[in-house]
């Protein structure tokens, strides 16, 4: 016992926040991380269905986004409440995909550009033919790698 | 000042707490069905005259109704009478000759929810990974999935190849409006 009062005799120890900018460092790289990865704003409304069907799509760099759904409210006064396209993170029509994709083509690696898929996000609402239309300007596109973006389906039919 | 705590090792475990972070924080991975989707040519199609028993053709109107093969059915059903047609158990006249010759013909219109449409697509294809898993489980003891030997799934998928063909889709019904 007489070793620990001794000690406690004399200068008092402070805790060293030394590594404090280290902590804040890592924290503003874990947000930055998180931040950069985040999908661009919704204008629409998507909900997509749910399946049992699924493939996980690996690497985001090889994917595009393509989404179909209404309006949100907000731009329901100007866009109306038709389903709509939104390439990125704005509202585009049919015949804005092929240089939205030859966009997303140039920052892929070239040896990666034939694993490139598109994932369609669409709203389960939405009637085919806005989607039919989608898929055929893909095919023009030579773009023929889609995936249906869908939700885990546990329950029976 | 002999007695401050050494704060050398606190960047380490900064640095440690960091990494941990960064491997186990999953973003939300996108998950879907994956579709091949056949080239684009300009030319009309070559009417290629297929036997009838060949082909299981699914017709989803504007309602969301299927019709296989002229009778109507439900969803709930589609998985089994596909999985049916394709191997045909009993020899039947009227199901395919083998699996290798089964044809899927999907047909939608164009005012068919997007729900339904990928509902029967998914019980399409979920027949199909449904047999492949059978066949797997017969042949190598182990259902099918994605890790096995690139082998032996191409020649699962030789026995019974996932061919699906959809046609231009009819505009019967309404489509979303305003």
């Amino acid at each position: 016992m007489a070793k620990f009062s001794k000690k406690r005799g004399k200068a008092s120890p402070e805790v060293s926040t030394a590594s404090l900018p280290d902590i804040i460092f890592m924290l503003l790289f874990f947000f930055m991380v998180v931040t950069v990865l985040r999908d661009s704003e919704l204008k629409i409304t998507v909900a997509v269905p749910k399946a049992t069907e699924l493939t996980k799509l690996e690497e985001k760099s090889l994917v595009n986004y393509i989404y179909i759904g209404r309006p949100t409210k907000q731009y329901q006064a100007v866009y109306g409440t038709k389903p709509r396209i939104q390439l990125g993170d704005k509202f585009a029509v049919v015949e804005e995909i092929p240089l939205f994709l030859e966009q997303h083509k140039i920052k892929v690696n070239e040896a990666k550009r034939s694993r490139i898929t598109s994932s369609l996000r669409v709203d389960g609402e939405v009637t085919m033919g806005i989607v039919q239309d989608v898929k055929t300007q893909l095919r023009k596109a030579n773009q023929l790698k889609i995936n249906y973006s869908a939700g885990k389906r546990t329950e029976e039919l | 000042m002999k007695n401050e705590i050494n704060a050398g090792s606190m960047a380490d475990i900064a640095f440690l707490l960091l990494i941990f972070f960064l491997v186990t924080t999953t973003i939300v991975q996108d998950k879907g069905i994956l579709v091949k989707l056949p080239p684009w040519s300009d030319e009309p199609p070559e009417i290629t005259q297929l036997k009838t028993r060949n082909v299981f053709s699914v017709l989803v109107n504007g309602q969301d109704q299927l019709l296989v093969r002229g009778e109507p059915m439900q969803i709930s059903d589609l998985r089994e009478k596909t999985k049916e047609f394709i191997i045909n158990p009993a020899n039947a006249p009227d199901m395919s000759e083998s699996p290798k010759n089964a044809i899927i013909s999907l047909k939608n219109d164009r005012g068919t929810s997007y729900d339904a449409y990928l509902a029967v697509y998914n019980e399409l294809k979920g027949a199909y990974a449904e047999l492949w898993d059978d066949l797997s489980n017969q042949r190598y003891g182990e259902p099918y999935t994605d890790e096995m030997p690139f082998a032996q799934r191409k020649a699962i998928r030789n026995e019974i190849p996932f061919i699906l063909s959809e046609a231009e889709p009819t505009s019967f019904s309404e489509e979303n409006t305003e």
